[in-house]
């Protein structure tokens, strides 16, 4: 192999190898090389995506960490804090599906526990092709059992996230990550490494081959020859993680460690040279004293070994003794791998010779690209929609029906079963509703999070779209009666090195700026994951959204379910028209993926949606749900379901909103999307207090009210609750093929 | 009343069940499992999680940890035992409890609430509920179907050993089993997880019921 092709093979382009060339005024040895190539991927080094990123506002008032560290952490009262972040798993899952998601999972929670905090919840926000075809079906399957492996055994809660279905993933899988930590503000730890000559301790598994070159696979589009990277993809343990989270959480609180910081993607060197270049020193690593798995590894194997269940941390030279007894006491490896140094190089030692060194600040100084944004054609042609093609499907018993049944919208309980969602014995809000909601013990405070993505309407729209994302996740926490506080997000997205892919990039980075700013939801961790893309195409244009929001009482939440028979159900209005456009029901029933969905009205909706807050937080209204996919209609439905009850709607409001603004067909109404909507319900008692507190909002419906076992729409559609209930909880691993256990 | 946890590598219920221990009113002690030492505590449980990562066979390897020969000493004078879930698993690798807990027929993990019946009172665990009252408890696993040769369930019936019966049974488990006793009455276990549903705010506190049962102090 010559020189070019040795580069290239790493993933380093003629111009980063020159870049390297100049910044070291040496040509680099093979394990040099390796090191910039892993820390200038995509994956690690952001190359593609840092100056669109700085558009995103990071601070506000409770923000004690922003981008930069493992997790954004934002405070949620009485001392405590909350550190969060999302992360993809995607090029792993879509080669070996248990085993990604699985290290997805053990990943995240790596990153909250080099804060200091405690990981007490995970959501996981998925995307696959449809399940008519047997490889998604086995992705799928295999996704969901991987995160249940890790996220029960290693007795962190898997409380909520969502699964999408479109051709669009099909081969590309979406595995997207979120972790939540609890800590006390006082107790935040950095990962900047700081005292030459305090020593670096490896904590954790030993060392493997296994994931030698991950960060640079993930940067690359998947292709045939993907499968043979099967090697490049970790395996998980997530008893040694287990075992990993109460060791350390134990050594921070006997404060014996300086700095912590995780191994994740390119192991040892991202790790090693971000707390060196944070802390502006030098690391020095004896990969002699990497204790290994393996015999034989090249020193450059050991220092780029992507194995898990790792980490990384500064110790003062007179508690080194200590440190490594603890990792004893919890059955890990602990080892003293190297010191902090003054010259601030990564240098890399083997057998006293040093096999490599490089500044610290380099390996963490990719270069970036800017690209000019050019808008595709594609979407001139998919946002055309005329509203006369679209036929009118007539029996509404049958089309309800099927859009509950359909994988999109119906219900999630096969999958979150197989998660253990109450390990902890927190978790108040269960999955199911629109956002988990879990207690902090000994105090009255709750707080709320929410995965939320919206890839076809990114495709249709990316800015739009992108808005409408933050837009949705703060819907979401609003209804169970949380504060949004703030933001981590993952970009999945495909190539940026082709026009359509940086302009999808870009433009939703700006729609979700403008509602990160006018929300007030700042972004304080996210990850980029870019050339989601297959030999078919890219994947829908995903940004996915972690929101968290805080309960000053948690026991005045509010679920989706019907609670009582009797009770008022109101509709509250947001401003904008609803449509079909981008819509669930014009998919699953039409079969048409089309149309410009309105911008959404940020500052309305954020009216609207504090509003229904304050509702729940008073303790007025402990029933609501936002009109979401599947439009009023299927909210309705779902509420129906979720509470066992029957639902009929009031024949005078239903033809007056048949026939409201934007409207005129059964169709849009009952099934339009954009709106921003929210039903809530409350007990005839209460319907004049919720009358008063209905003043200010933009505007209200008593549309109808709860009781019986029939779910009536006036004299479109009228359905008992037991064939709704056998339509929409369908066992999603039951499907021809999909039931079989493959491992 | 001082009531012992049991911690092994991979126990991930042990701070659950010492915080409910102390909503029971009673003094939580952590029982480490390199600790050959019970320090004297009055009842204990071994509560649930992936005891050195379920592999093997779960509980195959805990129960060679060092805190259980004076935990199998507790046991067989009498001392009130609580095994849930993992914990029910190890009780049964020890030999403390007939029978074995085999994968959920449905070959998934299953968390969901279900609804058992107390079939009997006279165990330490179980003389505060009612007789035949029915509860709504948490079950979280893998390897939740109970097992037994013919006659030793039959022996489990016959000496009114079911200690809570599934109404609706998530896992396959014989005869409905969600929980059982030993022959003297003083050691149960149970899948489902009565430490999770110890406090209102979480929307029950029905396991409270079968917990505080050991304050009670009735060595049936």
């Amino acid at each position: 192999m010559n020189l070019q092709e040795t580069y290239s093979a790493l993933g380093l382009s003629d111009f980063e190898y020159d870049r390297i060339l100049e910044l070291l005024g040496r040509p680099p040895n093979y394990l040099e090389l390796s090191l910039f190539s892993v820390m200038w991927s995509e994956h690690c080094g952001y190359k593609n995506s840092r100056p669109l990123l700085r558009r995103f506002p990071n601070f506000g008032p409770g923000v004690l960490q922003g981008p930069g560290e493992n997790a954004g952490v934002v405070e949620v009262g009485e001392g405590w804090a909350l550190a969060f972040k999302v992360e993809s798993h995607n090029h792993p899952s879509a080669i070996e599906p248990y085993e990604g998601a699985a290290t997805g999972v053990g990943g995240i929670i790596r990153d909250i526990l080099a804060m200091g905090a405690r990981p007490v919840a995970l959501l996981d926000s998925l995307r696959f092709g449809p399940m008519n075809e047997e490889r998604n079906r086995y992705l799928f399957r295999e996704v969901v059992r991987g995160i249940g492996g890790y996220g029960n055994a290693v007795g962190v809660p898997t409380v909520g996230g969502e699964v999408d279905f479109a051709p669009a993933y099909s081969g590309n899988p979406l595995v997207n990550a979120m972790c939540v930590g609890l800590i006390r503000t006082e107790d935040l730890v950095r990962s900047r490494a700081t005292g030459v000559g305090n020593l670096v301790v490896l904590l954790g598994s030993k060392t493997g081959r296994d994931g030698i070159h991950g960060a640079t696979f993930a940067s690359d589009e998947l292709t045939e020859e993907s499968e043979s990277r099967r090697s490049n993809v970790q395996v998980g343990d997530p008893f040694a993680e287990k075992m990993l989270i109460e060791c350390c959480l134990e050594l921070l609180e006997e404060d014996l460690l300086v700095s912590l910081q995780d191994l994740g993607a390119a192991g040892i060197t991202s790790s090693a040279s971000e707390m060196a270049a944070k802390g502006g020193v030098g690391i020095e690593v004896d990969a002699e004293k990497v204790p290994l798995r393996e015999s034989g590894m090249e020193p450059y194997e050991i220092v780029i070994s992507e194995s898990q269940e790792r980490m990384l941390a500064i110790v003062e030279p007179d508690k080194a003794e200590r440190v490594l007894e603890m990792a004893e006491r919890y059955g890990l490896v602990g080892a003293m791998i190297g010191r902090v140094a003054g010259h601030g190089d990564l240098r890399v030692k083997s057998g006293g010779e040093t096999a490599g060194s490089v500044p610290a600040e380099h390996l963490a100084d990719a270069p970036v690209y800017e690209r000019e944004v050019v808008r595709p054609p594609y979407l001139d042609e998919v946002q055309r929609l005329e509203l006369t093609e679209i036929p009118d499907p007539g029996n509404y018993n049958e089309v309800l029906l099927r859009m509950l049944a359909h994988p999109n919208l119906c219900s999630r309980r096969s999958i979150f079963e197989q998660y253990d969602h109450e390990v902890g014995a927190d978790t108040v809000v269960f999955p199911g509703a629109d956002a988990a909601v879990m207690r902090v013990k000994g105090t009255k405070l709750g707080y709320a999070m929410t995965t939320d993505g919206r890839g076809r309407h990114c495709f249709l729209d990316p800015r739009g779209g992108g808005a409408a994302t933050v837009a949705e996740a703060y819907r979401n926490l609003s209804c169970v009666g949380a504060r949004p506080l703030a933001i981590t997000n993952c970009l999945n997205f495909g190539s940026p090195e082709k026009p359509e892919g940086y302009y999808q990039l870009a433009e939703s980075i700006e729609g979700m700026a403008q509602a990160c700013e006018s929300l007030e939801t700042p972004v304080v961790s996210g990850n980029v994951s870019l050339y989601n893309e297959t030999e078919a195409g890219a994947v829908y244009p995903t940004p996915v959204v972690g929101m968290v929001g805080v309960l000053e009482d948690v026991s005045r939440h509010a679920t989706p379910a019907l609670k009582r028979e009797g009770d008022m159900v109101v509709v509250i209005w947001s401003g904008p028209e609803m449509t079909l456009a981008g819509s669930e029901y014009l998919e699953i029933v039409h079969g048409k993926v089309a149309g410009r969905p309105p911008e959404p009205d940020l500052l309305a909706g954020k009216k609207t949606s504090d509003l229904v807050r304050r509702l729940v937080a008073q303790g007025l209204v402990d029933t609501a749900h936002d009109v979401s996919g599947g439009g009023e209609i299927v909210a309705l439905a779902e509420m129906a379901l979720a509470g066992g009850l029957g639902f009929e709607y009031d024949e005078d409001v239903l033809e007056r909103m048949i026939a409201g603004p934007g409207r005129g067909r059964a169709d849009v109404a009952f099934f339009g999307e954009g709106a921003g909507d929210f039903i809530v319900a409350v007990s005839w008692e209460r319907w004049y207090e919720l009358q008063d507190a209905l003043a200010e909002a933009p505007g209200y419906d008593q549309i109808g009210t709860v009781g019986g076992d029939r779910f009536k729409i006036g004299s479109h559609l009228d359905v008992s609750l037991q064939d709704l209930r056998e339509a929409y909880e369908r066992d999603l691993f039951g499907e021809p093929g999909g039931a079989e256990v493959a491992h | 009343m001082r009531i012992g946890v049991t911690v092994f590598p991979g126990s991930n219920c042990d701070r659950d069940a010492l915080y409910a221990v102390e909503r029971m009113g009673a003094e939580p002690v952590e029982l480490w499992h390199a600790d050959a030492d019970l320090k004297g505590v009055d009842a204990v449980i071994v509560p649930g999680g992936f005891s050195y990562g379920d592999y093997l066979r779960p509980g195959a390897i805990a129960r060679f940890a060092k805190v259980m020969a004076p935990l199998e000493y507790f046991a067989r004078s009498g001392g009130p035992v609580l095994g849930v879930c993992n914990g029910f698993q190890i009780l049964t690798e020890a030999h403390l409890l007939p029978g074995a807990l085999l994968r959920n027929t449905g070959m998934r993990f299953v968390c969901r609430r279900v609804r058992v019946r107390v079939e009997a009172t006279n165990t330490p665990w179980t003389v505060l509920c009612e007789p035949y009252e029915e509860l709504a408890l948490p079950v979280a696993h893998n390897e939740g179907n109970y097992f037994a040769d013919p006659a030793t369930l039959a022996r489990l019936e016959d000496e009114w050993r079911v200690v809570l019966r599934y109404l609706e049974n998530p896992n396959g488990s014989a005869n409905d089993i969600a929980g059982i006793c030993n022959e003297g009455r003083n050691v149960v276990g149970v899948m489902p997880h009565p430490e999770r549903v110890s406090d209102p705010v979480l929307g029950s506190d029905e396991g409270l019921r079968i917990l505080r049962s050991v304050l009670a102090g009735a060595r049936v």
